[in-house]
């Protein structure tokens, strides 16, 4: 086993800007989640009742930049190789939970910003920069997008814990490398 | 008596009971020539308003006769409006007026009884989230009479004073919050 880490996927392995975005969004769907979870639930009293919706926005339009150069780089750059040990159905299963990964990614993500948005508010980053309003306006946008939000979200967080389970399935039961690859790791006998 | 002596005395007596400028008033929401704003303290530093912007109603009014007078107010919940969309959204929600359980906001009047100047007090009976409350509301005349265009107008202001935990909302926006004030600017066109 050797860590090589290459700008590039190849066959056998992602290359080093998938792997950090997908870990770095691993951490973040989980953490925004809980995150938000515990927003929810704050009194107005909460001392951080200002500062952690604040922050809860600002990680959120960077993972939303983060997610927009992840797809970029799927775009621009093939997928490694299916493992040999996957079958048909294994292939079709997975493109489709991928797929519908990004799509509850950029859902929740974009509700996130439209409802955040809503009024034509534009949605400061860690008073870093602020990114402007959509300049269409929907009747009662804030509470739309925040239902939609909110069960994105959870869908997310259950496709991505089914998502972690079948990569431990993999490498501990099946032994293969699909959780390997995605580590930057490469076996010497594939 | 014969039958028809009886009837005319009936209705005689029935017209005479009835004021003669017994008017029903549509309120001009349609022109927006009426509106309900509302205001709750922030942290006793300042105040929020809002409007609740849909709601349709009519009201009886005569000037001979003011103690007969009665209106009827239904609001759209959702319709509420602080000019802050996320606000908003939190007050539409569960934690306040539940408007997806609780749609209306009805006012309903009981009695009126007159200062004699062009004031009086009203009552009625505010239902607000589920929970129908007796409410007294100080009310005055702006004004009534000919509008340009043909039609006869009259118009009243009042507010009412009411606290949210009465009527089911208990999230704490702290003791100075605790006093909801809705003014009413309701002007209406005479049938």
């Amino acid at each position: 086993m050797a860590v090589k880490l290459k700008l590039k996927n190849d066959d056998d392995c992602y290359g080093w800007p998938i792997i950090s975005l997908h870990w770095l969004m691993a951490v973040a769907v989980f953490g925004l989640y809980f995150l938000g979870l515990y927003i929810i639930d704050m009194s107005y009293y909460d001392p951080n009742y200002k500062t952690l919706p604040h922050w809860h926005r600002s990680l959120g339009m960077i993972m939303l930049f983060a997610l927009g150069l992840r797809l970029l780089c799927r775009c621009v750059d093939r997928a490694p190789r299916a493992l040999p040990g996957h079958g048909h159905a294994t292939r079709l299963l997975t493109k489709t939970a991928h797929a519908l990964l990004y799509l509850l990614m950029l859902t929740a993500l974009l509700s996130g910003y439209v409802m955040s948005s809503a009024d034509g508010h534009a949605v400061a980053v860690f008073n870093w920069f602020s990114v402007p309003a959509l300049p269409i306006e929907m009747h009662h946008q804030a509470d739309r997008a925040g239902m939609l939000h909110y069960w994105s979200s959870t869908a997310l967080i259950a496709l991505s814990c089914l998502h972690a389970l079948a990569a431990l399935k993999h490498h501990f039961i099946d032994k293969d490398s699909t959780l390997t690859r995605i580590l930057g790791i490469k076996r010497e006998t594939p | 008596m014969n039958t028809h002596l009886i009837k005319s005395l009936a209705l005689g007596a029935l017209l005479a009971a009835s004021p003669v400028y017994a008017a029903e008033y549509v309120i001009d929401t349609e022109g927006a020539h009426a509106s309900i704003l509302f205001r709750v303290n922030h942290l006793g530093f300042s105040w929020v308003t809002g409007r609740l912007e849909k709601f349709s109603g009519s009201f009886n009014y005569d000037a001979a006769d003011p103690n007969s007078s009665s209106v009827t107010i239904t609001i759209d919940a959702a319709s509420v409006n602080t000019n802050q969309a996320e606000r908003d959204k939190h007050l539409r929600s569960s934690e306040f007026l539940d408007v997806s359980t609780y749609p209306e906001i009805t006012f309903v009047s009981t009695s009126y009884k007159t200062n004699g100047d062009g004031s009086g007090v009203l009552k009625g009976d505010l239902s607000l989230h589920g929970v129908t409350k007796p409410v007294t509301i100080d009310v005055t005349r702006v004004g009534e009479g000919d509008d340009p265009w043909g039609g006869y107008r009259a118009g009243f202001e009042g507010t009412a004073e009411l606290k949210l935990k009465e009527f089911g909302i208990d999230y704490n926006l702290g003791p100075m919050a605790e006093t909801i004030y809705m003014d009413f600017n309701i002007e209406g066109v005479r049938q």
